[in-house]
């Protein structure tokens, strides 16, 4: 009975393949968090291909602007979290259907404009008032991973502007508006050839895990399980690889 | 409706509608009122950064209005009055700020002040001025986004003011721009305070051109509508606090001003 209900817990989320004859159709709602735009957008299009009759709509947001959202009733299938902090909040709502599960992690990288014009090297220069920086707010996920990387690192950082969430610090710097923002290393590798990324061994201590779980509400919830499974498949990691995201 | 009373009787075809877009208004606001924790007021209220994000909200969607005042008066009057061609175009060209989404319109104004901007390289270059991430970025993105509000109110007073004063004034011998002070800005007043009240609201409650153009930082360019986004991601119980306070600030300095322009539009 125990090994029952904890194999049940294990798969709850992620869910058993989809029984055959239940058909992955009609539309898919995803929350997931911004930094997973790119990757996600391309495994939707996967889906849809194998899936004719599929639509999945995605809504890209910080964490906490779509755990709000979900918490608020917004009718989505599937939430993936850029840290644990956001998915506690749906959890602890009992809104998620079973554990969630951790899918990728992300670590922080510099992003700097292309050809690096302020000379950045690597944290310590956070705290310099001469550069125009940006660090995402504490209040998301990034700018939490980003204050604990600077205590850790003992920088008393300078930001001119905490972000509202990693894609707009991304854009400050790929406008070339700031020297240098702290975003994730996946952001790094979306930003293209504007901007160019500055590993710093600092950022081991602020690693943040992905998890994803289907929604006890979502409206089409084999749909939801089909995409979960797809996230967590072999397939699912070289699409988040690729796009600068860690193995689990 | 008890002031149907003392004026006219409202026809009951308009009864409804207009009774169902006052709620349509004034629920939302009900809801904020009745989940605020009151209990958390005094602490969220008194929180640091709170006053400052007001203080500052306040100084720069009033520096937006003279701004645009300034600038958005004159706009008006050559939209109304000049004989210029191209008046549509100048008239939709004064209209982009409304249809713009707000972020697009701090991402434009990166391309032109910002330190890689047509114009913003150069003040960088010559001057060493920098706008994005200053107070300066935030009353340029109210203001870009809030003076077409001005502009369309003095443009629609200007048109609805009797031109014949003007006439009059000018076979007096008052040259162009003695009738313009004189005869003018008096005749479309009520039209300049109710443009500038519309245009001080939207400057304080901008959001996204501040957030894209000014980005955020308490003290500097972290308003009113900034804390209150960024306070959901965390407590939105904190939010709901801070937007009451929002709204009674601005609801207050609107009623306020409101009886003493309407008063001093009588007296004129």
């Amino acid at each position: 009975m125990l090994v029952a209900a904890a194999a049940l817990s294990l798969t709850a989320c992620s869910g058993s393949p989809a029984p055959p004859g239940e058909e992955v159709e009609g539309t898919l709602t995803v929350f997931a968090a911004a930094s997973l735009t790119d990757a996600f957008t391309e495994l939707g299009e996967q889906l849809e291909e194998e899936n004719p009759g599929l639509d999945v709509q995605f809504s890209f947001a910080g964490s906490s602007a779509l755990a709000t959202q979900i918490t608020q009733g917004a009718p989505a299938d599937v939430f993936a979290s850029a840290n644990e902090t956001q998915m506690s909040v749906v959890t602890a709502a009992g809104l998620a259907d079973g554990d969630p599960e951790v899918f990728t992690r992300n670590v922080l990288r510099i992003a700097v404009p292309e050809g690096n014009p302020a000379g950045v090297t690597g944290l310590d220069d956070f705290a310099r008032e001469d550069l125009a920086l940006a660090v995402c707010a504490p209040a998301v996920p990034c700018g939490a991973a980003a204050e604990k990387v600077f205590a850790s690192a003992g920088v008393a950082a300078r930001p001119d502007t905490l972000e509202e969430d990693v894609r707009a610090a991304l854009t400050k710097v790929e406008l070339g508006e700031v020297d240098a923002a702290l975003v994730y290393a996946s952001d790094v590798a979306a930003g293209g050839d504007a901007v160019e990324g500055i590993a710093f061994p600092e950022a081991e201590r602020a690693v943040n895990d992905y998890p994803i779980c289907v929604l006890a509400s979502a409206p089409n919830p084999t749909a939801a399980r089909a995409f979960v499974d797809l996230v967590l498949s072999a397939e699912g990691r070289r699409v988040l690889t690729d796009a600068g995201f860690l193995a689990p | 409706m008890s002031r149907a009373r003392e004026g006219a009787r409202v026809p009951a075809p308009l009864l409804v509608p207009a009774t169902v877009g006052v709620l349509f208004l004034a629920l939302p606001l009900v809801g904020l009122l009745i989940r605020t924790p009151w209990s958390q007021l005094v602490p969220q209220l008194t929180a640091p950064g709170v006053g400052q994000a007001l203080r500052l909200s306040l100084v720069s969607a009033t520096l937006a209005t003279l701004l645009s005042l300034l600038l958005g008066v004159p706009l008006a009057w050559v939209l109304a009055r000049s004989r210029a061609r191209g008046r549509a175009v100048l008239r939709a060209l004064v209209t982009v700020p409304l249809v713009l989404p707000p972020v697009v319109g701090g991402v434009a104004l990166f391309l032109v002040l910002g330190r890689q901007g047509i114009v913003g390289s150069w003040l960088d270059d010559a001057f060493g001025i920098t706008i994005p991430f200053t107070t300066t970025a935030v009353v340029i993105a109210e203001t870009f986004v809030a003076m077409p509000f001005l502009v369309i109110s003095v443009e629609g007073a200007l048109r609805a003011a009797d031109a014949r004063f003007e006439e009059v004034a000018a076979t007096l011998g008052a040259g162009r721009w003695t009738t313009f002070r004189r005869v003018t800005l008096p005749l479309v007043a009520p039209g300049i305070a109710a443009g500038a009240v519309l245009c001080w609201a939207r400057a304080l409650g901008e959001f996204g051109a501040t957030i894209t153009f000014a980005g955020n930082f308490p003290g500097t360019t972290q308003t009113m509508p900034l804390a209150v986004y960024l306070a959901l991601q965390r407590d939105p119980d904190a939010a709901i606090v801070l937007s009451v306070l929002l709204l009674v600030v601005s609801l207050g300095t609107l009623l306020l001003l409101r009886d003493r322009w309407v008063g001093r539009a009588g007296a004129a």
